[in-house]
């Protein structure tokens, strides 16, 4: 369970909603919202990068945590199908790199900002983002040897 | 702890004794007679140097095998980091699209005569991955393999009977590949 | 798109830059990885690591399998210590579902964790021989009796659950395998041996002349970088955050046994070699604690499956972490209610710690290269998944 008083730092400053596992913000102040919680509120340590395709939105969460308090917060934002582009975090956190990186090869979600934003677990020149709920489990590979 | 004995004795047929017509022995040396190609193929078989490829699991198992309790050495076979120098190819693990066109270099790489084992159940068919949009099912859609030794992970011993399944079948007059 | 060679490519630039591709087949990079080097003499200038070869859409077959046919898939993950992954998958399922693990249980489930931690930096410690003895080089030496002791370690892991190490052991709601007099027996035994032989490793690894020059001052991490990036693990406790997922949030037995947490401050290969052994012996007195302290009962809470896929967890979203051999393996577990889980999230201690690679590299020489991928120890198949 994220600390309390950060979640209701974040809901006043940001009018960030509440889930269980940390707050959701809107997608334009998520940078801001992110430096917030590093320098202000003293998450430095960068746990992991996800994203979860929901049935009208798809959903980018980056979980952090306050080295000292060992406190763990997840900062959701949701963005609409068909504009699926959000700030990158690369600047604030630099673990982000890799984590949105494989968000954008498997969800196709595109960060701006990102200084190299291309597939890092499939071959450069495949085609589709495999963990979108439309995308078959048994697509053709397309292999030529 | 007592160390498995797994091989005792010299794989059965791999002697030359069993491969040759006539074998003299005599004090400082020997004189065996038998065709040229029973001649390779007894060398070919008592020498074969794998390739290192360990892509997944079964790279551990293999890493095993060659270590001092299963010990592949006293059966010939060393580990080469080079497609140049090695005879055998053992694929351990899943093979993925991403993979594959390396695989192929590879292999293409190897001098003939060559062989290939595939090793543990991602290598022969995919295993639970086989449905996986980035997973090719088995390595012989790639590369023609010779022996599938089954398992997750094949253990250390039957990786050992997978090579010396693969030095019955050189004996027999197999070239390369199947 | 033409198939890139494994070969060496001089690119001829202004400060005559020599671009040098090692791997994805390397003796040394641990598995399927590929680092491009750009290399001004002996001294690396840039490095460009590139993964994706052992992508095996783990997160994708999950969604596509039911609840309980899902722990074996994950042991696949991290294969050098494959209960861990599928322990921190069974912690998420039963924190979203609210299942009590019974007090046995839970003790077996840290038993097979911890007794995989040492198989597990036993092959590290190895193949940290091979890579810096060289296979030919007197490395090997190291490699074989590190071997030989995960052999002694394996034999009874296969005695307790059936086989070597894809064990199984984990189920959502307890464990699979109990211990007997007899294996608790050879349990102590085994600990003694492998204690015992610890002074004969450090012997040939960590105070050899060689491999003090060779770790010392190479590759360190300053602790602000490794928090930016995500690192975790004996990698981080080497750079003097002394966090650990047991004692920080405690899962499993590891609030009721005696678990210390080594750390280093010099942050270089050195200190995560040093505290990997003293994680070994760490790891040898918790299995001697649980053996001591193993409580009677059950070790499964529910009743016995019929059908795999009638297992339904509640909606939700939970996050749950154990410490791997690697760092803090965590599953983010996302439900709709549904027999099959909505998403999971991996989250793999070896991707986060393969980041800070490009930062590492660049100023030191290609030897330091090897050196510093065995010092992070890192495991394809949890960076892939």
């Amino acid at each position: 369970m994220p600390a309390p008083e950060v979640v209701a730092a974040l809901a006043t400053r940001f009018a960030a909603a509440p889930f269980p596992l940390g707050v959701s913000v809107a997608r334009e102040s998520l940078v801001e919202a992110a430096r917030v919680l590093r320098d202000h509120h003293g998450y430095r340590y960068y746990l992991l990068g996800t994203a979860t395709e929901r049935a009208d939105a798809i959903e980018v969460l980056h979980a952090v945590r306050h080295p000292a308090t060992l406190d763990t917060l997840f900062l959701k934002t949701a963005l609409p199908k068909d504009d699926p582009t959000v700030d990158s975090l690369v600047l604030v956190w630099s673990g982000a790199d890799w984590n949105e990186r494989e968000i954008y090869d498997l969800f196709g979600v595109r960060f701006r900002g990102h200084p190299d934003l291309r597939r890092i677990l499939l071959p450069d020149e495949y085609e589709g983002h495999p963990l979108r709920k439309d995308f078959p489990m048994d697509a053709p590979w397309g292999f030529r040897p | 702890m007592d160390p498995l004995k797994v091989v005792e004795q010299p794989p059965a047929g791999s002697r030359l004794e069993d491969v040759a017509e006539e074998v003299v022995r005599f004090p400082g040396g020997g004189i065996a007679l038998l065709r040229t190609e029973a001649l390779f193929q007894w060398a070919q078989s008592s020498s074969l140097w794998p390739l290192t490829f360990g892509l997944a699991c079964c790279a551990i198992e293999m890493m095993a095998a060659f270590a001092g309790r299963f010990d592949l050495d006293r059966f010939g076979v060393i580990l080469r980091p080079t497609p140049r120098q090695a005879d055998v190819m053992i694929i351990a693990g899943t093979v993925t699209i991403k993979m594959a066109p390396r695989i192929r270099t590879l292999y293409d790489q190897m001098a003939h005569p060559k062989w290939v084992i595939s090793m543990g159940s991602c290598a022969n068919s995919g295993d639970h991955y086989r449905n996986v949009y980035s997973v090719v099912p088995g390595v012989d859609h790639v590369i023609p393999v010779d022996v599938y030794v089954a398992g997750c992970p094949p253990t250390p011993e039957a990786l050992m009977e997978g090579i010396f399944e693969l030095q019955r079948k050189i004996r027999k007059g197999s070239r390369a590949g199947a | 798109m033409g198939v890139p060679p494994v070969t060496v490519e001089v690119v001829e630039r202004e400060f005559g830059e020599l671009a040098l591709n090692m791997g994805p087949q390397h003796p040394s990079t641990h598995g399927v990885l590929r680092l491009v080097l750009h290399l001004s003499g002996e001294t690396v200038v840039r490095a460009k690591p590139s993964i994706g070869y052992l992508h095996r859409g783990v997160e994708k077959l999950s969604e596509h399998l039911a609840y309980d046919q899902l722990a074996p898939v994950y042991e696949r993950n991290d294969y050098l210590s494959p209960t861990a992954n599928s322990l921190a998958y069974c912690l998420a399922v039963e924190r979203l579902a609210s299942i009590e693990v019974p007090r046995r249980g839970r003790f077996m489930r840290a038993f097979v964790a911890e007794w995989q931690r040492i198989a597990s930096h036993l092959v590290w410690l190895g193949t940290l021989g091979l890579d810096l003895g060289g296979a030919l080089g007197g490395g090997t030496t190291l490699y074989m009796y590190c071997f030989r002791e995960r052999e002694k370690i394996l034999d009874f892991l296969e005695a307790l659950t059936g086989t070597r190490f894809h064990t199984n052991v984990n189920m959502i709601g307890g464990c699979r395998y109990d211990l007997d007099a007899a294996t608790a027996a050879w349990s102590e035994r085994l600990a003694a041996a492998v204690e015992a032989a610890l002074p004969e490793l450090h012997a040939m690894s960590g105070d050899t002349p060689i491999f003090r020059e060779r770790t010392r001052g190479v590759g360190v991490i300053p602790p602000d970088l490794a928090l930016a990036v995500g690192v975790t693990g004996p990698t981080l406790r080497g750079s003097g955050i002394a966090h650990d997922v047991r004692k920080d949030a405690p899962y499993d037995a590891y609030g009721e046994l005696p678990l210390s947490v080594p750390s280093r401050s010099a942050g270089d290969a050195e200190a995560r070699f040093q505290v990997r052994i003293e994680e070994i012996r760490a790891s040898l007195s918790l299995v001697r604690a649980i053996v001591a302290g193993l409580p009677a009962g059950p070790i499964f809470s529910r009743k016995p499956i019929k059908n795999p896929k009638a297992t339904k967890v509640p909606a939700g979203e939970v996050y749950a972490a154990v410490e791997s051999p690697r760092g803090e393996l965590g599953m983010h577990l996302v439900s709709e209610g549904g027999p099959k889980p909505y998403r999971l999230k991996i989250r793999a201690p070896s991707f986060c710690n393969l980041q800070v690679v490009e930062y590492l590299l660049p100023g030191g020489l290609v030897a330091d290269v090897v050196a510093i991928l065995g010092s992070l120890d890192p495991v394809m198949g949890d960076v892939d998944r």
